[in-house]
C-alpha cells in the first residue's frame, strides 16, 4: 500500500530515538496501565515495537497501531525508569502527531482543537457561557471535594464526580490589561493554564497571594491560551504550534526572570515540549523557545529554590497540625524531578506530612485518557484513592490541577471527607491564619 | 495462521478478551530482550487458571500447534521468541502467591508471580528468597525456573535451581504432573524437578512452583573497593575465595562500566578507577564484622586504593542500585547491546578479565565488563549498532571467541541466561554431540510432536 509506505517514511523521523530501546522490559515494573492489563501493547516496550513495525511497513493500515498508541497516560513513568534513557513521551507525542497528520483528525477533535482551543478568546467565551448553564445538567454533590455529578444518566458524564466550571474564571478577576505588580527582587511571569483559570481560579489567586507576600514582582499578561498539551496528545501539532505562537508573543512583551506556573502539566509542556515538538521552528524561534524553557519552572520549585521560604510561624502544637498527604504529579516528579519542593511548602505551612504508599504513582488521569478509557482510568485512580485514605489525612495536596480533578472524582465517588488542595492554597491559607494566631497569643 | 476453528476453541477456553490474534498484538510478542530477529506468533492466549491452561495445552497437542510460554519477556537468549505457526501463552494473569508457609519455610506460587513481588512478601515475614536476577523487578518466577536464573547472590546462596523444591506442570498432552514435595528431603521417583529447572519450556508448562525459603540474614555489610588496575581487582576476587570467605555478593565493574554507571546514576563512583569491587558479607552480626575486617585487609593487601563500608541501609541501597543500573547505563551508549554471560571457574577470573580486554582490542569493539566475579560469571557487554553489519560481524566473531576462551578455561557458555536460540548452535562445543543427541531423544520421547517451545536448547 503506497500510503503506508509514505507513513513509514514519516515514522523514520523517529528512528534514532526508537533504536535506543533495547527491549529490556523494565518499563513493565512502573507502567500504571500495564499493571492493570498486563498486555505488552499497553506498555512502552510494546508501543515502541509497534512504531518500529510502522517504520518497517509491516501493517496494511495504521489504525491498530494508532489505537494502541492512544492507550497511554503519557505519565512518563517508563521514561523516568528507563535504563536506556529512551525519551518515551516525546516519541509517543511525535508519533501521535505523525499518525494524526497522516490519518486526519476526527471532525470532533478538529472542532475542539482548531476552532476552540487554538482561539483563546473564543474558548474563554464558550467556557464562560457553559459555566453559567452547567447547573441545568448537573448537580453539586455537597461534599468535601466540591464536585458535581450528572443530574440524569448521561453516557458522556457516566458516574463521574467532576469539578464544576468556576462561575468566574481567574482571568476575569484581573484588569483587562493584565496584572502587574512590582516586588523587591525577582520578577515572575505567571502562566495560568486552562484548568486553573476555569476550574480552580482560587489556586491562581492563592499563588498570587504567596508571590506578593514574598515580594516577588508579578506579571500576568492578558489573553493567555492553553499550553497546547491536549492538542498534542491528540496529535494536532498545528494547533499546538499556533498556541505556542500565541502565548510566546504575549510573554515576549514583558521582562521577567522566571515563568512560573502552578500546573505541573503546563510547566512540563512549556519546558520540554515547546522546544522539542514545535513544528518546523526557524533558528530564531528555536532559540526563543529554548530560552523560555530554561526560564520556566514550577511555582513550588521557584519558592523553595529561588525565593527561599522558612517555616511559617503558625504557633501550632504538633497535635493541632493538619495532616496532609502529597501526591506527586507525573509531570512534576517524573518529567522534571520536582518532588521535595512542594513537600517543603506544605510543611512550611505548618502541616504534618504523612506520606502515602506509592506517592509518585500516576493517579490515572492522563488528560484525554480519562475521557476515552474512563474505566481503566478509574481503576488506576482507585488505587490512589485507597492510598490517600490509608494515611489518615484530612487533606490531599498535589501540584497539578488535572490530578486534583481525578483525585476529587475518586474521593467523591468513595464518599470521602478528604479535601483536595494545591500546595499554594495550603500555604496561602497559612499565611492568613498564621498571622491571626500570632496576634491572638 | 491457525485455523478459525482452533481460534474459536481457544476463545471458548479463555474468553474473547484474552485471545489476541491481531497482527499488532502479535508483533508485541515477537521479541524478548535478546538481540535476535523477531518472530510473530499466530495467537496469544492469557489463561487465568490451571483448568484453562491444561485445556489450551491439550488443544494444541491435538492440533500440533507449537507453544511458547512467556512471562515478562526479559529473556536474554531468545527463549520466549515463538514460532510463526505457534501460540504464545502469557502467564500474566496466573500471578497468585498461593501460600507462604512460615513454619515449613516454603512458598507456593503461580508462574506469573513477579520475582521482586515474592521477595518483598517473604521479607515482610523475616524470610528470604535469595535468587535476584538483574531483571527481578519485572521477571517472573516461571521464567526464572525455566531459565534457571541466577543473580548477584549466586556465590553464597546459589541460583534458582537451589530453591525449587517441587513443581506442578502440564506435559505436552495436557496431563498434570506433580514432582518434588514440600519437604526438605524427598527421594521418590525421578528428580523431574531438577530436569524441569532450566528446561526453557521444552519439556512441560509450569502451573505451580514450590520454592524453598530461608531465614533472612541478621546483619549485612556492603563495601566498595577502588582499584587502579583491573588485575588487582580480579586477583582480589581469587584471593577472597581462596581465603575461604564466601561473601553474599562479590561484583566487579571495569572502568568503562564505572563511567557509564556514574553518568547515569550520579552515585558518586570514582570515574578514574580502573575497577571497583562491590562486596557484601551477611549473616550473624559477629561473623559479619569479622569477615568485613578480613575482606578489607585482603583488598588493601592486593593493592586497593581505598575501601569504604556502607554506613547505613541507605548507602548500601545506593551501592546496589548503582550496580543494578550497570546494564541500563551501558545501554545508553549505543543502540545495540549484546550481554554475554560466559562463566568460568572462579579462580580463572583474572585470566578471563585479561582475555576479554584482548578480545575487545582484537576485534576493535567496545566491551564493558561487569558482573558476578565471585561466582565466575562475568557479563562482558558489547556495545554496537546492529545496523552496522560490518561491525556486527566483528561482534559475532568476538562472541565466538569469548565462548571458546571460557570453555578452554573449563567454563560454560551461559551462567544464567540460558541456551535459548542464541546459544543453541554452540552447545555442542561445550557438551559434545552425544549429550545433544541424548537431550534430543529425551525431548522426542516426552514431546513427540515437538510442540513445546521448538528450536530452543537442542536446536530442533
Amino acid at each position: 500500500m503506497a500510503g503506508m509506505k509514505e507513513l513509514a517514511t514519516l515514522v523514520k523521523e523517529l528512528e534514532e530515538q526508537l533504536v535506543t530501546c533495547i527491549r529490556c522490559g523494565m518499563c513493565q515494573s512502573v507502567c500504571p496501565l500495564f499493571e492493570q492489563t498486563r498486555k505488552e501493547a499497553d506498555v512502552a516496550r510494546g508501543k515502541l515495537a509497534l512504531l518500529t513495525g510502522l517504520m518497517d511497513n509491516i501493517f496494511t493500515d495504521p489504525d491498530g497501531v494508532n489505537e494502541r498508541l492512544n492507550r497511554c497516560l503519557l505519565c512518563g513513568s517508563c521514561a523516568a525508569n528507563c535504563p536506556s534513557g529512551v525519551n518515551v513521551v516525546e516519541i509517543f507525542i511525535k508519533a501521535r502527531a505523525i499518525l494524526a497528520e497522516y490519518k486526519g483528525l476526527s471532525p470532533a477533535k478538529k472542532l475542539i482543537f482548531r476552532q476552540l482551543l487554538a482561539n483563546p478568546g473564543r474558548f474563554d467565551a464558550m467556557v464562560d457561557w457553559a459555566g453559567r448553564f452547567q447547573g441545568v445538567f448537573t448537580k453539586p454533590s455537597a461534599n468535601a471535594q466540591g464536585t458535581s455529578c450528572a443530574r440524569l444518566v448521561s453516557p458522556l458524564l457516566s458516574h463521574r464526580h467532576f469539578m464544576p466550571l468556576s462561575t468566574t474564571p481567574f482571568h476575569k478577576t484581573l484588569p483587562e490589561k493584565g496584572f502587574t505588580s512590582t516586588g523587591s527582587g525577582l520578577r515572575a511571569a505567571v502562566f495560568t493554564g486552562c484548568l486553573i483559570d476555569k476550574i480552580f481560579p482560587h489556586v491562581a489567586a492563592a499563588s498570587l497571594k504567596v508571590l506578593s507576600h514574598h515580594q516577588v514582582g508579578v506579571v500576568i499578561p492578558p489573553g493567555q491560551g492553553c499550553c497546547g498539551i491536549p492538542s498534542l496528545a491528540s496529535g494536532d501539532r498545528d494547533s499546538f504550534t499556533r498556541l505556542v505562537d500565541h502565548n510566546l508573543a504575549l510573554f515576549e512583551k514583558h521582562d521577567f526572570d522566571v515563568l512560573v506556573t502552578a500546573c505541573a502539566t503546563c510547566t512540563s509542556t512549556i519546558k520540554k515540549l515547546w522546544p522539542s515538538v514545535y513544528k518546523n521552528p526557524s533558528d530564531n524561534m528555536q532559540e526563543k523557545l529554548t530560552a523560555l524553557s530554561e526560564k520556566t519552572m514550577d511555582i513550588n520549585q521557584f519558592l523553595v529554590d529561588h525565593v527561599g521560604i522558612a517555616p511559617l510561624d503558625t504557633l501550632m502544637e504538633e497535635s493541632e497540625k493538619e495532616i496532609v498527604t502529597y501526591h506527586d504529579p507525573c509531570h512534576l516528579k517524573k518529567s522534571l524531578g520536582v518532588a521535595d519542593q512542594p513537600r517543603q511548602v506544605i510543611t512550611a505551612a505548618g502541616c504534618q506530612l504523612n506520606e502515602m504508599a506509592g506517592a509518585d504513582k500516576c493517579c490515572g488521569m492522563g488528560g484525554s485518557f480519562n475521557i476515552y478509557h474512563y474505566d481503566l482510568s478509574s481503576t488506576i485512580g482507585k488505587i490512589k484513592e485507597e492510598n490517600i485514605e490509608n494515611t489518615g489525612c484530612t487533606t490531599v495536596s498535589t501540584g497539578c490541577p488535572a490530578c486534583m480533578m481525578q483525585i476529587s472524582d475518586m474521593l467523591g465517588k468513595a464518599g470521602s471527607s478528604i479535601r483536595v488542595r494545591h500546595p499554594m492554597e495550603i500555604y496561602a491559607r497559612a499565611l492568613e491564619t498564621g498571622t491571626l494566631k500570632k496576634l491572638s497569643t | 495462521m491457525i485455523p478459525r476453528s482452533i481460534q474459536d476453541a481457544l476463545q471458548k477456553i479463555v474468553g474473547p478478551q484474552y485471545l489476541l490474534t491481531q497482527k499488532e498484538d502479535m508483533l508485541t510478542y515477537s521479541y524478548d530482550a535478546a538481540v535476535l530477529d523477531p518472530v510473530m506468533p499466530a495467537a496469544a492466549v492469557i489463561p487465568e487458571n490451571t483448568t484453562q491452561l491444561g485445556e489450551i495445552i491439550a488443544l494444541c497437542h491435538e492440533n500440533s500447534i507449537p507453544i511458547t510460554v512467556r512471562g515478562s519477556g526479559t529473556n536474554l537468549s531468545g527463549g520466549t521468541i515463538p514460532q510463526t505457526s505457534g501460540i504464545v501463552i502469557l502467564t500474566g494473569r496466573m500471578n497468585n502467591i498461593i501460600e507462604i508457609n512460615e513454619a515449613d519455610m516454603y512458598a507456593v506460587v503461580e508462574p506469573g508471580v513477579v520475582t521482586a513481588t515474592l521477595a518483598g512478601e517473604v521479607e515482610k515475614l523475616g524470610l528470604f528468597y535469595p535468587p535476584d536476577p538483574g531483571s527481578m523487578a519485572v521477571s517472573t518466577i516461571g521464567g526464572n525456573v525455566a531459565e534457571n536464573a541466577g543473580g548477584l547472590r549466586g556465590l553464597k546462596y546459589g541460583v534458582t535451581k537451589d530453591y525449587v523444591m517441587g513443581l506442578h506442570f502440564f506435559d505436552c498432552q495436557g496431563n498434570y504432573i506433580k514432582t518434588g514435595s514440600r519437604t526438605v528431603k524427598c527421594a521418590t521417583g525421578y528428580n523431574i524437578t531438577g530436569l524441569m529447572v532450566g528446561s526453557e519450556g521444552t519439556l512441560g508448562v509450569l502451573d505451580q512452583v514450590i520454592l524453598k525459603l530461608i531465614p533472612a540474614p541478621k546483619a549485612r555489610q556492603a563495601m566498595v573497593a577502588v582499584y587502579d588496575t583491573i588485575e588487582q581487582a580480579s586477583e582480589t576476587v581469587a584471593g577472597i575465595i581462596s581465603a575461604r570467605i564466601v561473601p553474599a555478593t562479590l561484583e566487579i565493574l571495569d572502568n568503562f562500566t564505572i563511567r557509564a554507571v556514574e553518568d547515569f546514576s550520579k552515585a558518586g563512583l570514582p570515574t578514574d578507577a580502573a575497577a571497583l569491587l562491590l562486596i557484601e558479607v551477611d549473616g550473624h552480626p559477629a561473623v559479619v564484622a569479622e569477615e568485613a575486617e578480613q575482606v578489607k585487609a585482603l583488598c588493601m593487601k592486593m593493592g586497593a586504593r581505598t575501601i569504604d563500608r556502607a554506613k547505613d541501609d541507605a548507602q548500601r541501597d545506593k551501592i546496589w542500585a548503582a550496580r543494578r543500573s550497570a546494564l541500563s547505563a551501558l545501554a545508553q551508549l549505543k543502540p545495540t547491546l549484546v550481554l554475554e554471560d560466559a562463566t568460568v571457574p572462579r579462580s580463572k577470573i583474572p585470566d578471563m578479565v585479561r582475555s576479554l580486554q584482548d578480545i575487545a582490542k582484537k576485534y576493535k569493539i567496545d566491551i564493558g565488563t561487569f558482573g558476578h566475579a565471585g561466582d565466575g560469571n562475568l557479563h562482558p557487554t558489547i556495545l554496537t549498532d546492529r545496523r552496522n553489519t560490518e561491525e556486527f560481524h566483528r561482534v559475532e566473531q568476538a562472541i565466538e571467541e569469548i565462548f571458546d576462551t571460557a570453555l578452554a578455561m573449563g567454563g560454560t557458555l551461559s551462567g544464567e541466561h540460558g541456551t535459548g536460540i542464541a546459544k543453541a548452535p554452540f552447545l555442542e562445543k561445550e557438551a559434545g554431540y552425544s549429550s545433544i543427541l541424548f537431550s534430543r531423544q529425551l525431548r522426542a520421547a516426552l514431546d513427540p510432536r515437538n510442540i513445546l517451545n521448538p528450536g530452543k536448547i537442542t536446536g530442533v
